[in-house]
């Protein structure tokens, strides 16, 4: 079965969907990350979406417990490239995903994580409010 | 009755032509005399001369019925005539008088026609009046379509106008929002919004409301769907120009917005570039602060 590739960069992970997405897919990428956070001790996830134009509610779904899952092993995750069509496509269906932190692109979602991970609140601060 | 009626008909406006024609004309010169200004009489009798002549050939045919084939051509002047009027900004009445005031020269010509009898007078009266009406109802019915393509159209505009989405700053876009927001607006709004996160790679988007009229629960909602969906892209959003009735009716709906809110586009502008970490300074120091430190 086709397994979606982890990489391991610093205290991150990096996940990039380029295959559409099934519902075995999925499982089997959340089984697999939460091995790989536990295994790695990785402080961060950053989950590239910006390939994949369709999203059911399931993958909303599955993107919102892969969240749940990190943050039990205090790893952030930061959802990353979605397209606009996917963002109101999710909205519509209700899945605005309140606990995923989101990036327009890979970079952003890096800073992101680098952010959190080294305990600088300074920039942090903005987005809590 | 009724084919022999319409032969009545396309004879006599065969025959007393003339008189109906100049007669019309009058009528015609009468109507536009107390609305001057928009078309000249030469124009409207010359047109109506055109209607007279297709009227003819298509009464001729013995049909009487004003939507049947042999008035299509008729139907196409008549339709082209009122859609350049609904464009003209002509009142419905102008426009319905147009083909109305033809009854009364047809009347006439009837009326001193020689040697008819009453029944066939009365079968080629029956005729002209439901053919004129047919042809009013038809040429108001144009003028009505005519106008609501204008209004869809200027909808349309008004929709795609009203949505622009400016950059304020690098990463930070501001979308002033004008007039109600219902769904349909919210889909183009919210398009344009993310379009544009996408092309700027902005980080914060300002959603102005200072001019959306009433906020309730819908458009609320309508709302925190956009900012739902700009935070799934990566970017944060400020909804800015909240005004005090608004805010006091919001309030009392019980409508909760949850999302960061400031007064003014300029306090949002300032708490975005503090986010994206920029400062505004004054070029040189004020002297006053200066003389007070």
């Amino acid at each position: 079965m086709d397994r979606i590739p982890i990489l391991k960069m610093g205290h991150a992970l990096l996940v990039t969907i380029q295959v559409d997405m099934h519902d075995q897919l999925a499982m089997a990428l959340e089984e697999d990350l939460t091995a790989r956070i536990a295994a790695t001790g990785a402080r961060g996830v950053l989950i590239d979406i910006s390939s994949l134009e369709i999203v059911d509610s399931f993958i909303g779904r599955m993107l919102d417990s892969i969240a749940a899952v990190s943050r039990l092993l205090d790893a952030r995750t930061v959802v990353v490239g979605m397209r606009p069509a996917v963002a109101i496509t999710l909205v519509e269906l209700g899945l605005s995903m309140p606990g995923v932190n989101t990036a327009l692109n890979v970079e952003r979602g890096l800073a992101l994580i680098g952010v959190s991970v080294s305990g600088d609140g300074e920039h942090d601060a903005g987005t809590e409010v | 009755m009724d084919r022999s009626g319409t032969m009545l008909f396309a004879d006599l406006l065969g025959r007393a032509k003339t008189r109906i024609m100049a007669d019309w004309s009058a009528e015609l010169e009468r109507a536009n005399a107390r609305v001057p200004g928009r078309v000249s009489t030469q124009e409207l009798v010359a047109q109506g001369r055109e209607v007279l002549e297709l009227l003819q050939s298509a009464a001729s045919s013995g049909d009487s019925d004003p939507t049947s084939a042999a008035y299509s051509r008729l139907r196409d002047l008549l339709a082209e005539m009122s859609r350049a009027r609904a464009f003209q900004g002509f009142s419905p009445t102008e426009t319905a008088t147009f083909v109305f005031s033809l009854k009364k020269p047809v009347f006439d010509a009837f009326r001193t026609e020689p040697d008819l009898s009453p029944d066939a007078m009365s079968a080629g009266l029956w005729t002209a009046t439901t053919l004129i009406d047919g042809l009013g109802l038809f040429t108001m019915e144009v003028f009505q379509k005519s106008r609501e393509e204008v209004i869809i159209r200027q909808q349309r505009e008004i929709s795609e106008l009203s949505t622009p989405v400016v950059k304020l700053w690098d990463g930070v876009l501001a979308l002033p929002l004008i007039g109600t927001l219902d769904s349909e607006r919210t889909q183009v709004v919210m398009e344009n919004l993310l379009q544009s996160i996408v092309d700027h790679t902005a980080e914060i988007a300002i959603i102005d409301i200072t001019g959306v009229p009433t906020v309730d629960t819908l458009v609320a909602q309508h709302l925190l769907k956009t900012v739902a969906a700009a935070r799934l892209m990566g970017a944060d959003c400020i909804i800015s120009g909240i005004r005090p009735q608004i805010a006091q009716t919001m309030v009392h709906l019980g409508v909760e917005l949850n999302v960061v809110s400031k007064a003014t586009l300029a306090d949002a502008l300032a708490l975005a570039l503090q986010r994206i970490g920029r400062r505004v300074v004054s070029a040189s120091p004020a002297p006053a602060v200066r003389a007070s430190a």
